[in-house]
């Protein structure tokens, strides 16, 4: 008899896969929370996968702070039309129009907490009832509990003290009216399985991820993008670096990595040797020790 | 590279939370960034040493506690195996949580005091161990520094908890080591401290325990899932049966019977998205195809002709219960059994099993939060099964109240 043995690829892609459908099967109204950012982009893949060769039975959904780096836009919108997937952006600045949502102001300040506000907006408006986002729990203490079918009270919150057990491969997603589930198909995925995966199934990702040439100034030990929405303030010094991003968020606080990796190989063997979580170099996760908690609680991602 | 999930239980004082440590250090999975903050956060708190039990706790609550109260998930890998590990409190209050965590893995460590030897605790993790089914089991007798190091004490523990644990029967492999977490004691490398010991290092047990046998590859079991249907010109007649292999092996053209209609039909082909696969086996996630147009849909199982499921209405089951309101004969609720989510009547509470002696309570009336015990069931409609013993995912079940939609208990078939 031959070894029935899966790689461990082909296990977290099965069970990442089996989370795709059953949050199809049990909710009648899901969205795939879509970013363009590389976890977002496996989760876009590996849907395709799970129902090929119907298409995407959700649509994707971006929340678009307005100060996305354009590359994150063109790709987004290419995508999904390649996939063929119906695209809803939900805008951080209609939120802020509406009065839902007050621009922070000072030196740090940033659209990424608003993007909760205008996230729950969209679920009520639209009516999601169960919303895949691409959180992984090797990313953050406070994901490292986090359930694959996470639930939301009425008004969006995350109670991590009273979630419901998750055994086996049986994911209770029953809920009350008003009520939504976050779903997180690649849980068990770590930042280096992101990586392995992406290059065995050679997915395409924003040009950004790779090394290239950029102004950038230093902000409070991160590396930060010179573009629109960041200007170098008094005293900063505006330097030409070869640098890429580890994630993909917000140009006002997503920091760079000087790095010379411009292709998948070489960002495996960078991210092997790192000694820094890819979200070291987040501004919006050094605000508090628990500062992802704490958004989470909220409603964010 | 594979892929090995275990679980590990225990309270603060085991030295559960240095271990875990020691695996991450060691296995350089423990960031810069991530070391600074909780080196910051020890400073803060005025504890001398950096507190490696921070990096598992990470909910606020636990943090000022200084306790885990829930199942935390952690990550490393080796050049030779990724790991996942289902870190759970291990006091009696948290049963559920262990048994959360150990319904996923394929191997438990766990932990003895060295100075304390075989506890009551000890009996529980194991316990429940062999109740999840858990076939590997590592028993690492820590704290052996404490103990000068002594093969004696090592040994009769040792003995002490291969007598009791014969009366385990789901558990095939039972390692022993001696480790010291705290000062990395056969760990990673071998111990010079204990010369006397000739087995291997925990990790290198880890790297290499066999664990490919856990899955059943005999009897095919394929739960339906999602049926794909494109409504697309060029895959006009389509239909996809998409679902995760809960067991046995698939080809091209095996009778298969469907359930519960029990129709016949033959497998036409099976996929991975574009890709056509020879035979398919658990856990893959695939879709196929059958020859004849047979309705089926999300809760029917396709299976192989000659080898079907038990089909009953009438449940015997092992069950913990996770609820504050306990579990009274005559409750009704939901049962979710791999894809299909059905009614159920609680027939009778047969007994509880005191989960410290392993006693059972024939006269138990009611099962309480954290208590485990065996019950009847009378379900709604039929479901296919096998016993959890031969079959993981087609003999395992979740009861979910059906007025707060909360989970109540976890179910294991027998």
């Amino acid at each position: 008899m031959h070894d029935y043995n899966l790689s461990h690829l082909d296990q977290l892609e099965a069970e990442a896969i089996f989370i795709l459908r059953e949050t199809a099967a049990q909710f009648e109204n899901p969205g795939l929370l879509f970013s363009a950012g590389k976890d977002s982009i496996v989760m876009a893949h590996l849907a395709r996968k799970a129902f090929y060769p119907a298409k995407l039975p959700f649509p994707l959904v971006h929340v678009d702070t307005g100060h996305n780096f354009p590359e994150t836009i063109d790709f987004r919108d290419a995508y999904a039309e390649k996939i063929g997937a119906r695209l809803q952006v939900a805008l951080v600045q209609d939120s802020i129009d509406r009065g839902t949502a007050v621009e922070e102001t000072g030196a740090n300040a940033s659209r990424n907490k608003l993007q909760t506000v205008t996230l729950l907006e969209t679920i009520e408006e639209n009516q999601y009832d169960a919303v895949l986002g691409g959180g992984r729990r090797d990313e953050e203490k406070a994901r490292a509990k986090e359930r694959f079918f996470s639930h939301r009270n009425d008004f969006g919150e995350w109670d991590p003290k009273n979630q419901r057990p998750e055994l086996w491969n049986l994911f209770n997603g029953r809920k009350q009216p008003g009520e939504h589930f976050r779903v997180f198909p690649l849980s068990n995925f770590t930042e280096m399985d992101v990586w392995m995966y992406m290059q065995r199934e050679g997915i395409e990702l924003p040009s950004l991820y790779y090394a290239h040439e950029r102004d950038v100034v230093t902000r409070n030990g991160v590396i930060l993008a010179v573009s629109e929405f960041v200007q170098p303030a008094a005293g900063e010094v505006v330097e030409r670096k070869r640098i890429r991003f580890r994630t993909m968020g917000d140009a006002t606080i997503t920091g760079a990595v000087e790095s010379d990796a411009d292709t998948m190989e070489k960002i495996i063997s960078e991210v092997a040797a790192a000694r820094q979580t890819e979200r070291g170099n987040r501004a919006d996760d050094k605000r508090s020790e628990t500062s992802m908690e704490d958004r989470k609680k909220e409603g964010y991602f | 590279m594979d892929l090995l999930r275990f679980t590990t239980a225990g309270s603060v004082d085991d030295g559960k939370s240095t271990l875990i440590g020691r695996l991450l250090y060691d296995s350089k999975s423990i960031f810069e960034d991530q070391l600074q903050a909780i080196e910051e956060s020890s400073r803060r708190k005025g504890d001398e040493n950096v507190n490696l039990a921070l990096l598992t706790d990470g909910l606020k609550a636990e943090r000022e506690q200084g306790i885990t109260i829930d199942v935390a998930y952690r990550y490393f890998a080796t050049p030779k195996r990724k790991f996942i590990i289902a870190d759970t409190p291990g006091h009696i209050q948290y049963t559920r949580n262990m048994v959360t965590g150990a319904s996923t893995a394929n191997l438990a460590i766990i932990l003895i005091d060295a100075r304390k030897g075989v506890i009551e605790q000890t009996k529980r993790h194991s316990f429940i161990a062999n109740l999840l089914r858990i076939q590997h089991v590592v028993v690492a007798v820590n704290k052996m520094d404490l103990v000068d190091y002594s093969q004696d004490v090592y040994d009769g523990i040792v003995e002490d908890y291969k007598s009791f644990a014969s009366r385990l029967d789901s558990i095939i492999d039972i390692r022993t080591i001696p480790i010291s977490a705290l000062n990395g004691d056969n760990i990673v490398e071998r111990s010079e401290n204990m010369p006397w010991y000739g087995g291997s290092s925990l990790l290198d047990h880890l790297e290499n325990v066999y664990v490919g046998g856990d899955e059943n590859h005999v009897q095919a079991r394929f739960p339906v899932q999602w049926v794909i249907r494109p409504q697309s010109n060029e895959f006009h007649d389509y239909r996809g049966f998409a679902g995760r292999i809960a067991g046995g092996v698939f080809k091209p053209g095996d009778k298969v019977t469907v359930m519960p209609s029990g129709f016949t039909s033959r497998v036409k082909k099976i996929h991975q998205d574009e890709t056509e696969l020879g035979e398919a086996f658990a856990p893959q996630s695939i879709a196929m195809t059958l020859e004849d147009e047979i309705d089926i849909s999300r809760g029917d199982m396709i299976v192989k002709a000659n080898n079907p499921p038990h089909q009953s209405q009438d449940i015997e089951a092992m069950i913990c219960w996770f609820s504050n309101t306990p579990l009274l004969a005559r409750n009704k609720v939901i049962i979710r059994h791999t894809t299909k989510e059905t009614k159920a009547i609680v027939q009778a509470i047969q007994y509880k099993v005191d989960v410290n002696t392993l006693h059972k309570q024939e006269d138990s009336t009611d099962l309480k939060l954290n208590e485990i015990g065996r019950i009847s069931l009378r379900t709604a409609a039929p479901l296919f099964y096998d016993s959890y013993q031969k079959n993981r995912n087609t003999g395992s079940f979740i009861l979910i109240d059906p007025r707060t939609d909360e989970t109540l208990a976890a179910g294991m078939i027998i």
